[in-house]
């Protein structure tokens, strides 16, 4: 019975995470795009994907993870949703060089640029901070403020951006996937803060390396 | 002159420039009267390719571009004025040469080119015209298709003389 729980929550999150993947590569757009053009989208849906993933592994919600596994997979996907990142916003230059300099400059005339810039901007930050953050002398209740705080600006963000976009997402599963990322990270995040009023001490040992 | 032509938009579009030019006169009392130039639109010159060949059709066709050419001031409908035109379409990407084209407004300032079906790029399906032959200023637009499907886009110029 147990078993099923956890095999049932592991293919919820899969399929939470594929489904708007494999509906994006049927995209009939794509018939269009350049392969640098199409993995660059496809990149940004995946760092989407991923930000599915980190709340829940940190919060330890996945069953069948220790703590210890959970929180170095939230560092790994962290590192990867960089790379990610990366990917889209250097093959969207590839492809259209002026286009990513309007976006980055804030110059851009779409309403979803500056939504992806921030985000990505916060990314950037919260990787930094996670590196830097022994050698910064950063207090853990310091670091655990601004690293949820940047997380609300990487959702709100990537949600916005990715809702605003007419691409090769499609609609119904790309309004889902943002609603779960959205619904995740409130979830975790009043859950630390609710155990944080509570006094225990499961919160304090979630964020301990 | 010839005629303008009276429709609802252009009546719209001319009403609100008046509107615009009317309050902006109050607070810059220098600026010329009447209807007042079209800004370039923001991102408008990206991926412009000078010099785009005047055609009777971009590619294969199936969409439409159309618009009209008039004189800031008095809003003369400017004839023979060469427009270019470039979009991501079906036949290719915004900053390849098959995907520009040029034509020239007839006896009423009006323009319309047939290209192919415009997709949206960059999260937005939209097309790119310019207006770039020297004897007014230059003028750069972005018009945005309400929706992926429509076969269909307007652009309208004000142009000032230099």
């Amino acid at each position: 019975m147990r078993l099923a729980r956890v095999a049932l929550i592991w293919a919820a999150l899969a399929t939470a995470v594929c489904v708007p993947i494999a509906a994006a590569a049927a995209s009939p757009l794509l018939a269009w795009r350049g392969p640098v053009y199409i993995l660059a989208g496809f990149a940004g849906i995946i760092a989407l994907g991923l930000m599915l993933i980190q709340p829940l592994l940190i919060a330890g919600y996945l069953p069948g993870l220790s703590a210890r596994i959970g929180r170095r997979a939230h560092h790994w996907i962290g590192g990867a949703l960089v790379v990610a990142v990366v990917i889209h916003v250097g093959g969207l230059w590839i492809t259209s060089p002026p286009d990513m300099i309007d976006a980055l400059l804030f110059s851009s005339p779409t309403p979803f640029s500056p939504w992806g810039v921030i985000a990505m901007w916060a990314i950037f930050a919260v990787a930094l901070l996670a590196v830097f953050r022994r050698r910064l002398g950063l207090r853990l209740r310091t670091w655990r403020i601004a690293h949820m705080l940047l997380a609300i600006v990487i959702v709100v963000g990537s949600v916005v951006h990715g809702i605003l976009i007419e691409g090769t997402m499609e609609t119904v599963s790309k309004a889902a996937l943002c609603a779960l990322v959205l619904a995740a990270a409130i979830k975790v995040m009043a859950d630390l803060l609710l155990r944080r009023k509570r006094g225990t001490l499961r919160g304090e040992s979630i964020a301990r390396q | 002159m010839s005629t303008v032509v009276l429709n609802r938009r252009n009546l719209l579009v001319a009403g609100g420039s008046v509107l615009a030019t009317g309050v902006s006169g109050l607070l810059l009392p220098a600026r010329a009267e009447g209807l007042a130039p079209t800004p370039s639109m923001s991102g408008g010159a990206n991926n412009y390719r000078a010099g785009a060949p005047t055609v009777d059709r971009i590619g294969k066709g199936g969409f439409w571009m159309s618009g009209t050419v008039r004189r800031a001031g008095d809003g003369a409908p400017l004839a023979g004025q060469r427009i270019q035109i470039w979009a991501h379409t079906t036949e290719g990407q915004e900053h390849e040469p098959q995907s520009h084209g040029a034509t020239l407004t007839d006896k009423n300032g009006a323009f319309r080119l047939e290209m192919p079906q415009i997709i949206p790029i960059f999260g937005q399906p939209h097309g790119h015209l310019a207006y770039d032959s020297g004897e007014f200023k230059t003028v750069f637009l972005r018009p945005v298709m309400r929706s992926a499907k429509e076969t269909s886009l307007e652009a309208h110029f004000v142009l000032q003389p230099v």
